[in-house]
């Protein structure tokens, strides 16, 4: 009996021998990349495995080109588009994706909105098609401004009432100060209350251009049909002012100056958050990949690295604790995180402020930095199993310029990374005299 | 293994069954889509299998199985998978308990070596299991931090009086603060024997000398008795249950809940059904996932109507009869009861009108589309597979599909008929203190 749809095995391929050899086989060989005439980067990586095609792409419209006063106006956007569009209005959209058990998003960002489609490979026309719709030829219904606000308003009442939400969205706040990364992309209540049926159209009309957009498709797909679909879709979107470069779209980061303390009590709360961190690099800066080496060593390697090993399997005071590099466009910071019980906030932040130090202090052992390089290099094949994993990952390397070899010079560069880079990154960056903390929960006085 | 089974491997679908003498029973699908390869190990024991004053036991075990073994002492376990380039976790839910390893495939030997061996020598350490006692509550406190979850928790409690699934699968803190050593490792050693487990490997090997290895890994452990039999049933709901929930947020929450039949019930693929037409086809992934539900019932009756933010049906396999479920997030001054009645107006009418052609369509469509993106992934093809052995048995999973297809409009108004009603319902209400 077999009932279960069947998927179609390639045979003896490239693919396969490639993969016998070690060496990733997404890059140059693979990966089809060319530019419309209206500016638009289109990135193909045919992979027959399953019927199944992944979009996922870009544009030049993100938060810091909100207007003051209006945070929150890019996602807002984003998600208006999906409720009319000049061929779809939205109960045809809804019956025409939803009955081919497709899917499609659009999110702002900060310095982009990004899309993205999931379907069946007999459907991928229809999606692209009403993709283009969308992004190009949005209505804006009154009506729906409306609804699709007072969802937002709850979600956003969700939002200050997640110990999660609060600490990071608070960290960011006091990290960033006046900068524009501050704001939280999703908005604040008072701000998305604000926005008026005009800012949508004017923020669309404004930033939804080609320009600089990029669009990658992962899937069982031939280049020059994709690339083909894509034109006809996409091909007569009228370019725009030509964007200045993203790095310039933005202040330079500052940022705090000094330890800043804070915690946000929340009532009915059991358990705190605590945000942790300090403002590092950009995405493009030369540390990238010793400050991702450290990082993988401080809080995330095995049970999260040493900061796991620390607080949560040593001391059993967190269910998670890990850290994270949050790099940008602009600087963006090191965090680590933890959740624990409001009685064991300050063990826990004396024993993560004790990992950073120790960290920048004392080199790492051969074992920790082999063993973390393995790691990074070694879990790549999984990242680059699904169309989605692929998708995101090509994206990621078009939008920061990386190199479509860069899969396959990742290895070597991770190797190259030393004990001495790695405390140099952690003594510079990892501050325990200038550091922000926050946490969110219940009063530690039980109050 | 000969040409001929192979060939028949591949007529049934691609997965290959064994049973090794110790009871150990052995599920493959070779997939060369990826060079990669997933493990994965059931135990057929969780929160349905615990008795009051140790519940949460089965997931505190799961904890202990990664705080070492004489092989694998605290931390070794974790660093070895990590270093060879693989994801790994544990998982606890009602019906199972399950370990996994994901690696590129050359490594997967690895995830057999440290699954046999926990499978038997996990040390339960003293000072370990104190310290993981403390984790664990973290665990539950953050989860405590969520109403939702808090009024799922009571509304579970409530709607089941004497099954086990009425406990949450984490524990009761009480529970959590008492139980101690002996009776987890008691647990470990009923429950983790080769005949009561299941092993699952998809990915890029040939299932013959996966065969062997597994032999070579787990054979020599030895055969358990037979485990404990859960014999408790629910008896029939004959009255409605209400809880309220009050609290500091100030999101109002909803939730109703009907008793439904088991995995292997004949009704339980008209509900599956039925599940997707209100809300949309659910995602087959580790993590959830789904269909976009805006063209379905119960978005249009509560979320474009401005009741509610959000909304979803949700309905799961399992050993012993559970619940299908309804929960919303409740739009600004909105009450509970017109909430409430919206979603009952969504069940009577399917209780009264046969649902349409295009809908029974539309949900099996989505239904072979989630099918298709979960089966990109060995990790999720493993988890699957494995579940279904786990609340099932692989027909169950080979006719899946087949049996879905085969739901009728009559058979969906009838399952409507039968499993809704307002004295066999469970509503809870999360509204904000005053």
């Amino acid at each position: 009996m077999n009932r279960i749809p069947s998927l179609h095995v390639p045979g003896p391929s490239v693919i396969a021998r490639a993969a016998q050899s070690g060496r990733p086989t997404v890059g140059p060989e693979t990966i089809h990349r060319v530019q419309t005439t209206n500016g638009i980067t289109v990135l193909v990586r045919p992979n027959p495995s399953a019927p199944v095609v992944m979009l996922e792409g870009c544009l030049r419209a993100g938060s810091v080109s909100e207007p003051p006063g209006l945070t929150g106006l890019a996602s807002f956007t984003a998600s208006l588009l999906s409720r009319g569009s000049a061929n779809y209005d939205f109960d045809r959209y809804n019956e025409a994706v939803e009955s081919v058990g497709a899917s499609i998003s659009v999110g702002g960002g900060s310095h982009t909105t990004n899309f993205g489609s999931e379907s069946l490979v007999e459907d991928f026309p229809l999606i692209v098609e009403i993709l283009a719709d969308i992004l190009q030829r949005p209505t804006f219904p009154a009506e729906h401004i409306e609804r699709v606000r007072g969802q937002w308003l709850v979600r956003l009442q969700e939002r200050e009432q997640s110990t999660r939400s609060v600490s990071y969205r608070r960290f960011n706040e006091m990290i960033y100060g006046d900068h524009p990364y501050a704001l939280p992309t999703s908005g604040y209540i008072e701000t998305i209350r604000e926005i008026s049926r005009d800012d949508a159209v004017s923020f669309h009309r404004d930033h939804y251009h080609p320009n600089q957009a990029i669009i990658v498709v992962s899937g069982d797909v031939d280049p020059e049909g994709a690339v083909a679909l894509l034109e006809s879709h996409f091909g007569g979107w009228r370019s725009g002012a030509e964007p200045p470069p993203p790095a310039d779209t933005i202040p330079p980061v500052t940022g705090a100056n000094g330890i800043q303390r804070k915690s946000f009590p929340m009532p009915g709360k059991v358990q705190s958050d605590v945000v942790i961190g300090c403002l590092a690099i950009a995405r493009n800066h030369p540390d990238y990949h010793a400050v991702q080496v450290a990082n993988n060593i401080l809080g995330q390697f095995g049970m999260m690295g040493r900061l796991g090993e620390n607080v949560r399997e040593r001391q059993g005071l967190a269910y998670y604790s890990y850290s994270a590099l949050d790099a940008d466009i602009g600087v963006g910071p090191w965090v680590a995180f933890a959740g624990v019980n409001p009685q064991n906030v300050d063990q826990a932040v004396d024993s993560i402020l004790n990992e950073f130090e120790r960290l920048g202090n004392e080199p790492v052992s051969d074992e920790e930095l082999s063993d973390s390089i393995a790691n990074m290099t070694g879990t790549l094949p999984l990242r680059l199993e699904t169309n989605d994993g692929v998708a995101s990952i090509l994206l990621n390397m078009e939008w920061y310029g990386l190199g479509l070899d860069y899969l396959q010079t990742y290895q070597a560069r991770i190797n190259a990374i030393t004990q001495e880079d790695v405390q140099r990154v952690a003594s510079q960056y990892l501050r325990t005299d200038s550091y922000t903390l926050v946490t969110a929960g219940p009063d530690a006085n039980g109050n | 293994m000969g040409a001929e089974s192979r060939e028949r491997a591949r007529e049934n679908g691609g997965v290959q069954k064994t049973c090794l003498d110790n009871g150990l029973q052995v599920i493959l699908k070779e997939s060369h889509l990826a060079p990669v390869a997933s493990f994965w190990i059931y135990y057929q024991v969780g929160s349905r299998n615990e008795a009051p004053g140790v519940t949460g036991i089965s997931h505190w075990v799961e904890h202990m199985l990664f705080k070492g073994t004489e092989k694998y002492p605290q931390g070794a376990f974790d660093k070895a998978v990590a270093r060879a380039g693989g994801a790994f976790n544990g998982m606890t839910w009602q019906d199972w308990t399950t370990y996994f390893e994901t690696f590129p495939a050359e490594r997967i030997e690895l995830a057999l070596d440290v699954e046999s061996d926990r499978m038997a020598n996990a040390i339960f350490d003293a000072e370990e299991t104190e310290s993981e006692r403390t984790v664990i509550i973290s665990e539950r406190e953050g989860s405590e931090n969520s109403y939702r979850w808090l009024l799922n928790t009571e509304m579970q409690a409530a709607a089941f009086q004497t099954h086990p699934y009425r406990h949450p699968v984490i524990g009761w803190k009480q529970d959590l603060l008492t139980m101690g050593r002996a009776e987890l490792y008691e647990h470990y050693r009923t429950f983790y024997t080769p005949n009561n487990a299941v092993a699952v490997a998809v990915g890029s090997f040939d299932w013959g000398e996966m065969v062997d290895r597994i032999e070579q890994y787990f054979g020599g452990l030895e055969k358990g008795p037979t485990v404990p039999v859960m014999r408790l049933q629910e008896p029939e709901q004959r009255a409605e249950r209400r809880i309220v929930l009050r609290g500091a947020d100030q999101t109002s929450y909803i939730g109703l809940a009907f008793h439904a039949p088991a995995a292997q019930h004949k009704d339980f693929f008209p509900l599956t059904v039925l599940d997707s037409i209100l809300s949309g086809a659910k995602g087959m992934g580790l993590f959830g996932g789904g269909s976009s539900n805006r063209s379905n019932r119960l978005y249009r009756a509560l979320v474009d109507k401005e009741l509610t933010v959000g909304v979803t049906s949700s309905f799961m396999p399992t050993i012993d009869p559970y619940l299908f479920g309804f929960s919303a997030t409740l739009a600004h001054d909105v009450t509970h009861q017109e909430v409430e009645d919206a979603i009952w107006a969504e069940i009577e009418r399917v209780q009264k009108e046969a649902v349409s052609a295009e809908e029974l369509d539309k949900a099996i469509k989505q239904t072979k589309a989630q099918f298709a993106y979960s089966s990109e992934s060995v990790t999720n093809q493993a988890y699957w597979l494995g579940f279904s052995e786990m609340i099932a048995d692989s027909e169950w999973f080979e006719g899946w599909l087949e049996n879905l297809e085969a739901v009728t409009a009559d058979d969906i108004q009838r399952v409507a008929q039968t499993w809704f009603g307002r004295n066999k319902q469970t509503v809870g209400w999360y509204l904000p203190e005053l």
